[in-house]
């Protein structure tokens, strides 16, 4: 019964074992190893297609460990769809890469942690998992190493990833010693006893600080700036799309089915992180020259966007949570496809390397026009009804609880969309009227690179214009989360 | 389908299909964009004439629902208060295309970004839902940005490219929340408009609900629509763009917030309404002098109309403030009236730009030997601007002005003044220093419009303001008896809630006798 439930988990790992050894024997071209991440793909894709089906079984195993939820199916459809795209980005960006098939095992045991956390319904499995991911980021982030930048990044995550995994260690400690219980579903109905108990509070909040490294919260946003700028492209997309997701499944699982009795009493600390987050992000994204770096801080903005949704302590703000990340996901890989194709040939990130893109390439001038507008939330694509979703959701429990903190906040999540309008349409400007293009050559395109350009703006466009499928899903899923 | 759909469809289908022409079929193009725009005139000239005035509810409906969880449906149709904005908006639409000449850079995107405005905004006044109502106009709007971006002119395009970015970001959104939180305390769970509002009959929202939702739409409209004073990026924006942006822009997108005004926010919060008025009253004489002040001290073409829309929108406030039949009435006329006005002169002013090269009027003079039709029609514009009787504005204004002479003598005494004498002064002395006076060397050789499909649009505009100056009825019938279903809402509920207790008694005492009296 168990195997059932973790079949797809069990299929990754093999996927990447299996990439790994093939490295060995198999590659010794370049071409073959493009081969082999062709396969990895489609295999990818034929496990996308498999959890697409209504026949998912659904159950929990491992003594309540590992539950498989209709949420837990939504973000597994999630991260699988992230990796194979992440895996189309890493074939185009193979050139910058030494040893590349590591790097796509790398990515899908990534992937595998992922997975896990989607499941997790147990510290134990949240700590395993949030590691599995994290460690493989430290060497996905680092994996160029002859550039010292991206080395940079690499020890800048591993120390702070350290630092978040020693808090989560120590807030998982002072749960267990004070509730004597692990899984979530059990401190659920024992956490209502405890909501005085210092240690107790300390532990949760340790454990969400640990959680805020990953979803790049304020005020554990530090890393995520120089981070993004110095990772090879196909990682900072994967750490933008999936370790953020991982982090935001695991938030609403601890808070809403392990201590909901203590969010309950934490929201005007929610809002407040909120707004926060919001603010830091798009106030300074504003002054970035660098791409990389801006998608970095407008990350962090994001990450207040997402928060919005669980601060409104509602299913309907979960379930926009879930939505919003839908449409993040083709909206921030069809950035960072643009930015590996465009850039990958120059020295630095700047924004001023789109100069003439609308000549060079229109496929991706579009592309990253409409990244910038739906990230920016411009009908008729996927972020402008999320954003729509999660400021319905803060309203609506403003007018429910009539706690005056969720009107201010959504006054401060107002000023942050109109500012990052101006840094949105800043890089949509040095695409189009920027005067001192240097380089007007065209770009070639790879069938895989027009696929993948051209899958991001579908995705963009479906969700935005018909909502109502994943809008379904992730109602459903939140409404499981209960 | 309603032919609604066809209005507005036409120009997005149009924008879709040129994705795919390649750019250096410039020709083909433009047709495309000027042939779409045409056909939703046309349709929507058909719709006007088919329209019958005074039935109940609304005409040339659709309802498609779209996201069913939410209430959220795409449902478009006409009643007296949009079916003119409707005929109004398409012949701009048209007009702009047509004058979309004088663009010569990357078309291509050009027509796209105008075909996706129009569309938008054409969709925003159909839809009778709120969600796709804010959702289209939205859709309009964002191109405004780029086009000012792209093929704005002047040195100020950077600045006013993200000033009226962010101003109007920010006015939308506010309107968004005010929707937002509109729709969750209706009670209705719907965005249907219709439904809120026969929901709200029945269970009107409380006071304090109306007190916080209903300023977050009044400003976040008024800052769309340049409510003094909220006004600042409007002579800067459209000074800067492109004439075909700033004629669609001026004339159709800015009485969206207006509109909403009258279709949303008076019919369901009359209470917060009634207290608002005062305010809204002294505001607008903000537009009408203040900025009509700021005009007659422009030096720059462009910027002199730019300032002037911005006052007329004055006139429009003070109807809507007026809260009566005639008031509202009248409010509406001018909407269409002053998009066709602002459309025309935008249009005209571009045209001299673009054979002259520049708007500083102490540089021109005498242009009318040179340019015998489009002087001409600047001097009609200008005279039309200044409320000329035989226009359609003279028709709208007076109506307003009786309207509010019965809420606001003072504020009413004042406005006419501005009207008249202001907008007089600036308008007149626009025409001598332009169109009058000894020829500048450099300017012998400027053309006039000769050719009659260069002077169509022109004469488009013209023949609109001048059909629905000479015969006002075509307009007030239809705008008549749903105006009157507004005031009536918002009396009824205002009257309701003073029965229950009366917040300021001596008002009503005050204003009852007269809305009897008017209706």
């Amino acid at each position: 019964m168990y195997t059932s439930l973790m079949t797809l988990e069990i299929w990754v790992i093999t996927l990447g074992i299996v990439l790994m050894l093939a490295d060995f024997f198999f590659c010794v071209t370049p071409e073959r190893k493009k081969f082999l991440v062709a396969i990895a793909i489609a295999a990818l894709g034929v496990m996308f297609v498999g959890l697409l089906g209504n026949d998912t079984p659904t159950g929990v195993a491992f003594n309540g460990a590992f539950v498989e939820d209709p949420m837990a199916i939504f973000f597994k459809r999630f991260f699988v769809l992230a990796a194979i795209l992440v895996l189309f980005l890493a074939m185009e960006f193979s050139g910058k890469l030494a040893g590349i098939a590591e790097y796509y095992s790398l990515v899908i045991f990534a992937l595998a942690g992922m997975l896990f956390a989607a499941s997790a319904n147990d510290f134990a499995m949240l700590f395993v998992s949030i590691e599995l991911i994290t460690v493989t980021f430290y060497v996905l982030v680092s994996f160029q190493r002859a550039k010292l930048l991206s080395l940079e990044a690499g020890v800048k995550y591993l120390i702070i990833g350290a630092l978040s995994s020693a808090f989560m260690v120590f807030g998982i400690a002072l749960i267990w010693g004070t509730t004597g219980t692990m899984n979530f579903s059990e401190l659920a109905q024992v956490s209502p006893q405890f909501i005085d108990n210092k240690i107790f509070l300390t532990g949760v909040l340790f454990l969400l600080a640990g959680l805020g490294f990953k979803i790049a919260a304020v005020p554990f946003q530090i890393w995520a700036p120089d981070v993004y700028q110095g990772a090879p492209t196909p990682t900072t997309a994967f750490l933008a799309v999936g370790s953020k997701a991982a982090g935001f499944v695991l938030v609403l699982r601890v808070l809403f089915t392990a201590v909901p009795a203590i969010t309950a009493h934490w929201t005007d600390f929610l809002i407040v992180i909120s707004a926060l987050t919001i603010l830091y992000g798009n106030l300074c994204a504003l002054p970035q020259r660098n791409l990389k770096r801006l998608l970095g801080y407008s990350s962090i903005s994001h990450a207040g966007y997402l928060l919005l949704g669980i601060a409104a302590v509602s299913a309907t703000g979960q379930s926009a949570v879930m939505y919003y990340l839908a449409g993040y996901l083709f909206t921030v890989v069809g950035a960072f496809t643009v930015i590996t194709l465009v850039m990958q040939h120059l020295d630095s990130e700047d924004i001023s390397g789109l100069a003439g893109l609308n000549q060079r390439s229109p496929l991706l001038a579009t592309t990253m026009t409409l990244s910038m507008a739906s990230l920016a939330g411009v009908p008729p694509l996927a972020g402008f009804f999320g954003k729509f979703l999660l400021l319905k959701a803060v309203i609506q429990q403003g007018f429910a609880t009539s706690n005056h903190g969720y009107y201010c906040l959504t006054f401060v999540a107002l000023i942050g969309v109109a500012i990052s309008f101006y840094y949105y349409f800043g890089v949509i400007r040095a695409i189009y009227w920027s005067k001192d293009a240097r380089d007007l050559s065209p770009i070639p395109l790879s069938g895989g690179a027009t696929f993948l350009a051209l899958l991001c703006i579908g995705g963009m466009l479906w969700i935005g214009i018909f909502p109502n499928t994943v809008l379904n899903l992730a109602d459903a899923a939140a409404n499981a989360l209960k | 389908m309603s032919i609604l759909t066809y209005i507005f469809g036409w120009p997005l289908l149009a924008a879709l299909v040129l994705v795919f022409v390649p750019r250096n079929y410039r020709v083909i193009i433009r047709a495309i964009a000027v042939l779409a725009t045409l056909a939703s005139a046309i349709l929507a000239v058909k719709m006007f004439c088919q329209f019958v005035p005074g039935t109940n509810g609304f005409q040339f409906e659709q309802q498609i629902p779209w996201v069913d969880s939410l209430g959220i449906s795409y449902h478009v149709g006409v009643d007296g208060l949009n079916v003119g904005l409707i005929l109004m908006g398409a012949i701009v639409i048209f007009a702009a295309a047509c004058c979309s000449w004088e663009i010569q850079t990357r078309e291509k995107e050009f027509y796209i970004l105008l075909l996706i405005m129009g569309g938008g905004i054409l969709g925003a006044f159909a839809s009778l839902d709120m969600f796709f109502f804010y959702f289209l106009h939205e859709l309009a709007l964002i191109p405004t940005f780029i086009m000012i971006g792209v093929w704005g002119r002047g040195d100020r395009k950077n600045y006013a490219t993200f000033q009226i970015t962010i101003y109007l970001s920010i006015g939308a959104l506010l309107a968004l929340i005010g929707l937002i939180a509109l729709y969750l305390q209706s009670g209705a769970n719907t965005f249907d408009i219709p439904v809120i509002i026969e929901h709200a009959k029945t269970n009107p929202l409380a006071a304090n609900v109306q007190n916080i939702i209903f300023p977050l739409l009044l400003f976040g409209f008024g800052i769309l629509v340049s409510l003094w004073p909220f006004h600042s990026w409007a002579p800067l924006g459209y000074g800067s763009a492109p004439s075909p942006t700033a004629m669609i822009h001026a004339g159709i997108l800015k009485k969206f917030g207006l509109y909403g005004l009258i279709r949303i926010a008076l019919p369901l919060m009359p209470q917060a309404a009634h207290g608002w008025m005062n305010c809204i009253a002294w505001l607008c004489l903000g537009n009408i002098l203040y900025v009509g002040w700021v005009a007659m001290r422009q030096r720059d073409l462009n910027l002199l109309i730019g300032n002037s829309s911005v006052a007329h929108m004055g006139f429009i406030f003070l109807g809507i403030a007026s809260l009566n039949l005639i008031g509202i009435t009248g409010a509406v006329f001018i909407m269409v009236a002053h998009g066709f006005l602002a459309a025309l002169t935008f249009a005209l002013s571009g045209y001299i730009y673009q054979k002259t090269g520049t708007l500083q009027m102490s540089e021109l003079g005498g242009l009318c030997r040179k340019l015998r039709f489009i002087g001409t029609a600047l001097v009609m514009a200008a005279l039309a601007g200044c409320g000329l009787p035989g226009f359609a504005n003279f028709v709208g204004e007076v109506t307003v002005f009786f309207g509010s002479w019965a809420m606001f003598p003072v504020v009413t005494v004042l406005a006419v003044w501005g009207g008249l004498v202001i907008g007089g002064i600036y308008m007149t002395r626009a025409v001598r220093k332009i169109l009058h006076g000894p020829l500048p060397e450099k300017y012998v050789n400027v053309g006039d419009a000769t050719n009659p499909w260069r002077k169509l649009p022109y004469a488009l505009l013209l023949v609109s303001l001048f059909v629905f100056g000479c015969f006002p009825k075509l307009l007030t019938d239809q705008i008549e008896p749903d105006a009157n279903k507004v005031v009536s809402m918002v009396n009824a509920g205002y009257a309701s809630s003073a029965d229950a207790g009366p917040a300021h008694p001596s008002t009503i005492v005050m204003q009852n006798p007269k809305f009897e009296a008017r209706n």
